[in-house]
């Protein structure tokens, strides 16, 4: 499909890591990607897999630790010319005009200025903003305000288009207009863009958008899968084919129920990897046990539940590895079925879910080993600063932050922990301390 | 009204760090090259002969701006310099920024009598004390300029910088789309503040004589200690009267319009309260001259200077790495400065060591008697600001009545009252101790007052609700409600305010009044005394005790405070 040609951009065996020494961490290891000319690409994955990293060092605003990567056959140096980005948030300055926002890009290359109104408004006109030349990005709406973001990064003529994330700041029918808007000029061959990569944690707006999917996960950010999507357009979201993609995805990033051994993982300073704890809101997770118990044989198609329990796929995605880890549920295939411990939780009272939720996370290395630490510590308390700069062996300081708070959290609820913000300690709850 | 930042990076809670220590060093090496140049300084210096005629003030008016002003240009630009490098340079901010937070919250006044001394030693009387009051004014306008401009810098949405990066937006156009936009309400409401302040300062240079030492300058603040000089009633009404002119027309033609312009380069998205507005703003902007220029001058104008920008200096396809020469040059260079700063560190050392006992004993004293001042000041400026500012605060009819008269009182520098104020409290016993409290209150009751009505009008009208819903006691109230959420407002006023107080210090405890020479135990006595005696050791230690002081008691109580209020008691 693509000779030598039509490759536009490759990157080989592309890491990065930050910090140092022993703590060092990886946020994408050992990438190998191609672009090739025509291609509409997403990267997919959850919030953490470094998808939006890799785009920066595509288009040359950060440099990678190691690996190659070549634009054209030529090593990239700096901001890569040939690239544009749409951002998240649009990145528009709030004190230029809509138009002018729009013209900037090409004043810096020097184009008079009388050339570069008629440009800008042709970008304009093609995004549909015709009228609003005079506009401040305020005076707007999130989706009117992305589309001076598009208009931008087209004016230029880029070769190759990023986009990162730039529909998820948008309300729900603003954000499926912009799409459509975009696959039409794209497959109208309206803008001269050579190829476009789109940075997205939406399964089923990578689906409906991408001929290929390139699928990230986390711990540490690498790529597990490329499926081709050769659907043709406009998608159809409600066809049969279109769902088995969808599926497909779900089920390479959901992964499969491991033996408990390597699903749990080591605790913190033993040798092995310690396993993350998702970031949940307890009640989500009762809920979705509770939903998955009505269900004829406690199992479904985990994509069936983003619909059905209006979640986005990335929070989804945490409650069901969640629900693993816990031995709540089991998955397989994209599908997942409510153990009986988890089906016991979700009928059971609050006191009594509380206990089992107890009991789930008391297995968990990382609580054995805090509630270990706190057990030997003096007068059984601990300073959070202690514990999180222990994490910090294991975890970037964040990320550390992040666990501490996930298990302070879930240790509240379960009523096994304590924690006082005034002076920043760490408490066993009494009647924690026997058991186990 | 908003809160400011008084702490820049009071995220660390260590008292001190490297930098700071070479901070206060360079500061020391600083104030000693001074104090050997004031060796040399005359020892008679006459003062100006002041007309009190009311057709003299337009002229006094006019020379007092002028000196704000071009204070005031200096600051700016080294602001954008200073602040840039500390932004950009990581080596750099570990220095420059400790830097900063000592010469922010040194009590700037102090240094008045070493810089006076020093540049009338080596240059004509009239420049160098009209060089020494810009640089006065200068050192107290430019600290919390440059911090503001340095955090906008730091604080520029990441997502913004790299669209700019990606449009190849060269450091010109950086500066002038991103940066400065991005920084300017900052900017101007921290160039108001930093005028206001600039009077205090600007009265004190233009007052401050010594025993045969006159350094004072023609200007509005001379004007009103010469009118208190000679009881002359009517020039002294005439005078004030200037002087508040003077400031309502700036604040008329300059801020508002300068802040109702800035309303654009919000970044909030969402539009909020009303926009600030301004008469003058308004008529100017639907004046047809305004868009003749814009359409006609500036703006060709400024997009000759952008491409001037871009054809000259474009964006560097990839950044050069330093070769290993510069590399070595680039370390080795700090140690030059840096053995400059210890000689100069060691030879100040020995000349406070010449002091004797007995000196330091008095200056031991005198801090004990000048905090005690400060810490009553404080107190009382607590005790009546408080209650009225809850009341300004909570009640809308009575801050619209009483607003404007508050901000009136308040823009009259503490300091062009004091001569005034010595002319009735002198008949007191224990006169000028009762006025040196008295001035230290002037200049900072008013910080605390803005900051307790800004608080007490940010508390949330459901908690005010909550809080009758529950029938709470008037004691339950302020105990529950009230003072908690007024709490970090109260700490930044009293850190602004305690820091005014120490400066009043310098002026307030030591006075040429009527032919005489008055003074009052104290480290702001003592400063000024040994600026008169040409005690130059006693200057020097005196001078550093009580930046020691401010600077300790800012790291060890104040900071603390601010953090545990910037934690504990933020409304979110």
């Amino acid at each position: 499909m693509m000779g030598e040609n039509g490759v536009l951009l490759q990157l080989k065996r592309v890491s990065q890591q930050y910090g140092s020494g022993e703590r060092r961490f990886t946020a994408v290891e050992d990438v190998n990607l191609t672009l090739g000319e025509g291609e509409f690409v997403a990267l997919l994955g959850p919030s953490g897999c470094g998808k939006s990293t890799l785009l920066r060092i595509i288009t040359g605003l950060q440099a990678a630790t190691s690996g190659e990567i070549l634009y054209r056959q030529r090593p990239l140096r700096g901001v890569n010319p040939y690239a544009t980005i749409v951002f998240q948030t649009f990145a528009l300055f709030p004190w230029l005009t809509v138009l002018e926002n729009v013209a900037i890009a090409l004043k810096v290359k020097g184009v008079p200025a009388d050339l570069r109104a008629t440009r800008a408004i042709d970008a304009l006109d093609r995004v549909g903003l015709d009228g609003f030349e005079n506009a401040y990005p305020r005076e707007l709406s999130g989706g009117m305000r992305q589309k001076v973001g598009f208009a931008r990064a087209i004016v230029t003529e880029p070769e190759l288009l990023c986009l990162d994330e730039p529909f998820s700041a948008l309300d729900v029918l603003s954000a499926e207009t912009l799409r459509g808007e975009l696959l039409e000029l794209w497959t109208g061959g309206q803008i001269p863009t050579k190829a476009i990569l789109m940075v997205s944690h939406n399964i089923e707006e990578a689906v409906f958008m991408a001929d290929r999917i390139v699928v990230m996960d986390k711990n540490p950010g690498r790529i597990i899968a490329n499926l081709p999507v050769n659907l043709p357009h406009p998608r159809q979201r409600k066809a049969v084919e279109f769902q088995n993609v969808v599926d497909q995805v779900y089920a390479t990033l959901a992964g499969q129920t491991q033996p408990e051994y390597l699903e749990l993982g080591t605790a913190p300073g033993e040798p092995g990897r310690t396993r993350r704890l998702p970031q949940v809101a307890i009640p989500d997770l009762a809920a979705l046990l509770e939903y998955l118990s009505d269900l004829p044989g406690n199992r479904t198609d985990i994509y069936r539940l983003a619909d059905e329990l209006n979640l986005n796929s990335d929070t989804l995605l945490s409650l069901v590895e969640t629900a693993e880890l816990l031995g709540f549920a089991t998955i397989a295939r994209g599908d997942i079925t409510l153990t009986s411990l988890g089906e016991t939780f979700a009928e059971a009272s609050i006191l009594a879910r509380k206990e089992i939720f107890a009991t789930c996370i008391r297995r968990l290395p990382i609580f054995k080993w805090l509630l270990a630490m706190l057990r030997a510590a003096e007068r059984r308390q601990l300073d959070w600063n202690v514990v999180q700069t222990a994490l910090e062996l294991e975890f970037p300081p964040q990320e550390a932050e992040a666990q501490m708070d996930t298990m302070v959290n879930w240790g509240r609820y379960a009523e096994i922990l304590a924690y006082n913000d005034d002076n920043t300690m760490l408490y066993l709850e009494s009647g924690a301390t026997s058991s186990n | 009204m908003k809160r400011i930042n008084v702490f820049g990076s009071a995220s660390s809670t260590r008292p001190f760090g490297a930098g700071d220590l070479l901070a206060l060093l360079l500061v020391l090496v600083v104030l000693y090259a001074g104090a050997r140049l004031a060796l040399n300084a005359p020892d008679v210096i006459s003062g100006p002969t002041i007309d009190l005629k009311p057709r003299a003030l337009p002229w006094y008016a006019a020379l007092s701006v002028g000196r704000m002003t071009a204070a005031y240009t200096l600051s700016l630009l080294f602001t954008l310099v200073y602040g840039r490098i500390a932004a950009y340079n990581r080596r750099a901010e570990q220095i420059m920024m400790p830097l900063l937070d000592v010469l922010q919250s040194v009590p700037i006044l102090s240094f008045l009598p070493v810089v006076l001394l020093g540049l009338s030693a080596i240059l004509p009387e009239a420049i160098a004390v009209e060089l020494a009051a810009i640089v006065l004014i200068f050192t107290s306008q430019v600290w919390n300029l440059t911090f503001a401009w340095y955090q906008s810098l730091t604080t520029i949405p990441k997502e913004l910088r790299e669209a700019s990066s990606i449009f190849r937006l060269n450091g010109w156009m950086q500066f002038r789309v991103l940066e400065l936009p991005f920084a300017t309400i900052s900017l101007i409401w921290n160039s108001m503040m930093s005028w206001a302040g600039g009077w205090f300062f600007l009265m004190a240079a233009e007052i401050f004589t010594v025993g045969q030492r006159d350094f004072r300058l023609p200007g509005l603040g001379a004007y009103l200690h010469e009118a208190a000089e000679q009881s002359n009633f009517g020039a002294i009404t005439w005078g004030i009267g200037a002087l508040i002119l003077v400031i309502v027309l700036l604040d008329q033609f300059i801020w508002r319009p300068l802040i109702a312009w800035s309303d654009r380069f919000k970044v909030a998205t969402l539009t909020e309260a009303e926009p600030p507005t301004s008469w003058f703003y308004d008529l100017w902007s639907s004046a047809s001259l305004a868009s003749w220029l814009r359409d006609r001058v500036s703006g060709p104008l400024l997009e000759r200077v952008d491409q001037w920008w871009l054809r000259h200096f474009p964006v560097r396809e990839t950044a050069v790495a330093p070769s290993v020469g510069a590399q070595w040059l680039g370390r080795a260079l700090p140690l030059l400065p840096l053995a400059v700063l210890l000689y100069g560190g060691y030879r100040a050392g020995l000349m406070l060591l010449s002091l004797p006992l007995t000196q330091w004993e008095q200056i031991g004293l005198g801090l004990m008697a000048t905090l005690l001042r400060v810490v009553v000041a404080l107190l009382i400026a607590l005790a009546w600001t408080v209650p009225l500012g809850v009341a300004i605060g909570t009640n809308r009819r009575l801050a619209a009545l009483l607003q404007p008269l508050v901000q009136i009182a308040a823009s009259v520098p503490a300091t062009a009252l004091f001569p005034v104020l010595l002319l009735f409290v002198l008949r007191l016993p224990a006169g000028l101790n009762i006025a040196a409290v008295l001035l230290m209150l002037m200049g900072t009751q008013w910080y605390l007052l803005f900051n307790v009505i800004a608080g007490a009008s940010a508390i949330p009208q459901d908690l005010r609700y909550t809080s009758d819903l529950l029938q709470l006691g008037r004691l339950e109230r302020w105990r529950t409600l009230i003072l908690p959420a007024l709490f970090p407002y109260l700490i930044t006023g009293a850190i602004t305010a305690s820091g005014g107080a120490w400066n009043a210090s310098i002026v307030a405890e030591y006075a040429n009044f009527g032919g005489q020479t008055l003074q009052t135990t104290g480290l702001g006595a003592l400063i000024s005394d040994a600026t008169a005696q040409g005690d130059y050791a006693l200057l020097l230690a005196a001078t550093l005790t009580m930046m020691f002081a401010v600077v300790l008691l800012n790291r060890l109580v104040w900071r603390r405070l601010y953090v545990l209020a910037e934690e504990k008691y933020r409304m979110e």
